[in-house]
C-alpha cells in the first residue's frame, strides 16, 4: 500500500471519530434518561413539579424549560437593538476606520471573557446595582439573568450580522443615495433587506448560546424551583439545575437530570441547525 | 393669481423642506441611537475587567503564584484582623494547565486531521455531513458535555472524578473548533501553490504535509491558540468530571483542580470572597494573552 492511500485512510478514520462522539452523545443522553422516561414519561415535560424528597420523589422539566426560555428569549431582545447598532457602528457608519477596529476588537474581547467572570460580574456588581436602584430586594431573577445574557450573547450576534451588513453590494447603495435617500433610509430599505437572512441567523445562533449558558445564569437567577411569574421573579434554568444538583444525584434524580441535558441538547441542536440553515439556505 | 402662485409655491417648498428636515432630524437621531447603544455595548469591557484590576490585584503577590488556597478558618482569621488572605491558587494554575495540555494532545492531532479531510473532500456528501456535525457538536451547551463525560469516564473509565474525564471534557470542546479553523485555515492558501506541487510530480501525502500543513501553520496555530483561550476558562464540565482538589495533583485519575473550578468555590464561600477578584484577574490576563497572541500571529501571516 502507497502513502497516498494511507493518509487517505487516516483522515477518513480521523473524521469517524466525529460521528463517534456525536452518536455516542446522544446515545448515552438517552440510555441515562431511560430510568426517568420510563417513570414519568412525556409527563416529565409538562410536569412542574421537582421534589428530590425520597419516598415522593417526583421531577419535571417544565420549570426549568419556562427558566431557560425565558432568561434567553430576554436577553436576545436586550441584546437585539445593542447587537445591530454596534453592527452598524462597525460595518456602515465607521467602516474601516480605526473607531471600527477598536470597537470591533472590544466586543471580541468581550466574547473571550469566561463565563464564571460574567456570573461574578453580575452577581457583585450588576445585582448589587438593581437592589440600590430598587427594583427587586435581592437582585436575583429573571431580569438580572437576562440582563448578563444579553451581554454575553452581543458579540455572537454581531460578528455574522458585520460579515454580511458589509456584503452588502455597493452599488445598491449608491444608488439609493443618488435617489435623495438618508443614510437612514439606506440601511432601513437597502442593508437590513439584503442582509436580513444573516442577521436572523446571527441572532439565532446567539440565542442558542443563551440557551445552553450555565453558570453565569446559576449565579443570578435564584435557583428556587418554582415557575417564574415576572421580570423580577427568581427561577430556574435546565443548565442550572443540572450544575446546581448533579453533585449530590443519584438514582431516579440523577436521571431525571440527565433527561434535562438531553432537552437542552435537543433544544440548543435544533436552534443551532435553523441557524445554520438560514446561512445555507440564503447566503 | 400671481399672488396665489406664490402662496402655493412657498407652501409647497415649506412642504418639501418640512419633509427634508424631518429626515433629516430622523437620520441624525438613528445615528445618535447607535452611537450611544455601541457605547454602552463597548463600556462592558471596561465595566467588567475595571472590576477586576481594581478589586484584585492587591491580592496578586508571590504567594498567589506558588502556595494553595487557605482553609475557611485561616481566611476568616486574616480577613477579621484586616490582613491579605494568605495562600494562593497554585493548585488551580497547575491543575488548568495539566488538563488544557492533556486536553490539547488528545484534540489538536484528530481536529487538525478531520480539518484537512474537509478541505480535501469539501464536495463530498460525508464531508459536509461530518461538517455540519461538527458545528452541532461545538453548539452543545457545556454542561451537557461535562454531563456526557462524567458517564463515560467518570463512571466508567476513571470509577471517580479525575483530571483525566476533565481533560476529556475540554478535548470535546476543543475538537470542532480546531476543525473548523484548521479547514478554513487551509482555504485560505493559494490553489497554484497545491497545483505547482502537484505539478512537480509530488506525492499527494507529500503535497499536504509538506506544502500544506506548513503554508498553514501560523492558521493553524491562531485556531488552536484561540481554541485554548476558550476552553482555559470552562468551568461547567469541570465541575462533574475534575470536580476539584486542595492540593496540587498531578495523577490523571485523581479528582484535580482548575483555576475557574478555584473561582467557583470562593464564590460559595464567603470567608475567601477577596481571593475571586485576584483569581479572575489572573485567569482573565491569561486568556487574554492567548488572545492576544493568537490576533499577532493571524496578522503575521501570509497566507
Amino acid at each position: 500500500m502507497n502513502s497516498d492511500k494511507i493518509l487517505k485512510y487516516v483522515l477518513f478514520a480521523a473524521s469517524l471519530l466525529i460521528l463517534l462522539i456525536s452518536g455516542a452523545m446522544v446515545l448515552s443522553l438517552v440510555q441515562g434518561s431511560m430510568p426517568s422516561f420510563h417513570q414519568f414519561g412525556w409527563k416529565f415535560l409538562v410536569s412542574d413539579k421537582w421534589d428530590p424528597t425520597t419516598g415522593r420523589e417526583q421531577y419535571g422539566a417544565l420549570l426549568f424549560v419556562a427558566g431557560t426560555l425565558f432568561t434567553s428569549i430576554l436577553a436576545l431582545l436586550i441584546a437585539i437593538p445593542m447587537a445591530f447598532s454596534t453592527s452598524l457602528f462597525v460595518a456602515e457608519y465607521f467602516r474601516n476606520t480605526w473607531m471600527a477596529s477598536v470597537v470591533s476588537t472590544l466586543v471580541d474581547l468581550l466574547a473571550g471573557i469566561p463565563s464564571i467572570i460574567y456570573g461574578l460580574w453580575g452577581f457583585y456588581v450588576l445585582r448589587t446595582f438593581i437592589v440600590d436602584i430598587g427594583l427587586s430586594a435581592q437582585g436575583y431573577g429573571i431580569f438580572t439573568s437576562g440582563l448578563i445574557l444579553a451581554i454575553m450573547i452581543i458579540p455572537y450576534a454581531t460578528s455574522l450580522s458585520n460579515t454580511t451588513i458589509m456584503m452588502v453590494p455597493n452599488e445598491l447603495k449608491e444608488a439609493a443615495y443618488s435617489l435623495g435617500a438618508t443614510r437612514l433610509e439606506v440601511i432601513w430599505n437597502v442593508i437590513i433587506p439584503n442582509a436580513r437572512s444573516g442577521i436572523t441567523a446571527s441572532y439565532i445562533l446567539a440565542f442558542g448560546r443563551a440557551l445552553g449558558e450555565t453558570l453565569a445564569v446559576t449565579m443570578l437567577i435564584g435557583n428556587s424551583n418554582k415557575m417564574p411569574t415576572g421580570l423580577f421573579s427568581t427561577g430556574n434554568s435546565m443548565a442550572s439545575v443540572i450544575a446546581n444538583q448533579f453533585g449530590e444525584a443519584s438514582g431516579l434524580q440523577l436521571s431525571s437530570l440527565i433527561e434535562i441535558g438531553l432537552l437542552l441538547f435537543v433544544i440548543t441542536t435544533v436552534i443551532n441547525a435553523v441557524g445554520k440553515y438560514i446561512i445555507k439556505k440564503f447566503a | 393669481m400671481n399672488e396665489i402662485n406664490l402662496l402655493l409655491e412657498n407652501k409647497r417648498s415649506s412642504i418639501i423642506t418640512d419633509t427634508f428636515k424631518g429626515r433629516k432630524i430622523k437620520d441624525n437621531l438613528f445615528l445618535s441611537i447607535v452611537i450611544l447603544f455601541s457605547l454602552i455595548t463597548i463600556s462592558m469591557v471596561f465595566l467588567i475587567i475595571g472590576t477586576m484590576v481594581f478589586k484584585g490585584f492587591h491580592q496578586i503577590n508571590f504567594a498567589f503564584f506558588t502556595q494553595t488556597p487557605p482553609n475557611t478558618f485561616e481566611a476568616m482569621m486574616a480577613k477579621s484582623s484586616g490582613k491579605l488572605i494568605p495562600g494562593g491558587i497554585i493548585n488551580g494554575i497547575t491543575g488548568s494547565l495539566y488538563m488544557v495540555a492533556l486536553a490539547s494532545i488528545l484534540a489538536i492531532p484528530f481536529g487538525v486531521l478531520i480539518g484537512i479531510y474537509l478541505y480535501e473532500n469539501t464536495k463530498k456528501r460525508y464531508a459536509s455531513i461530518i461538517r455540519d456535525i461538527t458545528d452541532v457538536l461545538q453548539g452543545v451547551p457545556s454542561i451537557v458535555i461535562g454531563l456526557i463525560v462524567y458517564l463515560w469516564v467518570v463512571v466508567n473509565v476513571t470509577k471517580g472524578y479525575s483530571a483525566f474525564a476533565g481533560s476529556v471534557a475540554l478535548s470535546i470542546m476543543m475538537l470542532p473548533l480546531i476543525v473548523r479553523s484548521t479547514e478554513e485555515s487551509l482555504k485560505m492558501i493559494p490553489d497554484s501553490l497545491k497545483e505547482a506541487a502537484i505539478a512537480l510530480g509530488t506525492p499527494y501525502y507529500k503535497v499536504v504535509l509538506r506544502v500544506l500543513v506548513p503554508t498553514s501553520f501560523t492558521g493553524l496555530m491562531t485556531g488552536i491558540l484561540l481554541a485554548i483561550s476558550r476552553i482555559l476558562g470552562e468551568t461547567a464540565p469541570l465541575m462533574l468530571t475534575a470536580l476539584g482538589n486542595p492540593a496540587i495533583n498531578w495523577n490523571v485519575v485523581k479528582p484535580s483542580s482548575a483555576v475557574p473550578l478555584l473561582i467557583w468555590q470562593f464564590y460559595n464561600d464567603p470567608n475567601m470572597v477577596d481571593l475571586i477578584w485576584s483569581s479572575t484577574l489572573f485567569l482573565m490576563g491569561f486568556v487574554l494573552i492567548l488572545n492576544l497572541l493568537a490576533k499577532w500571529i493571524a496578522a503575521s501571516r501570509k497566507f
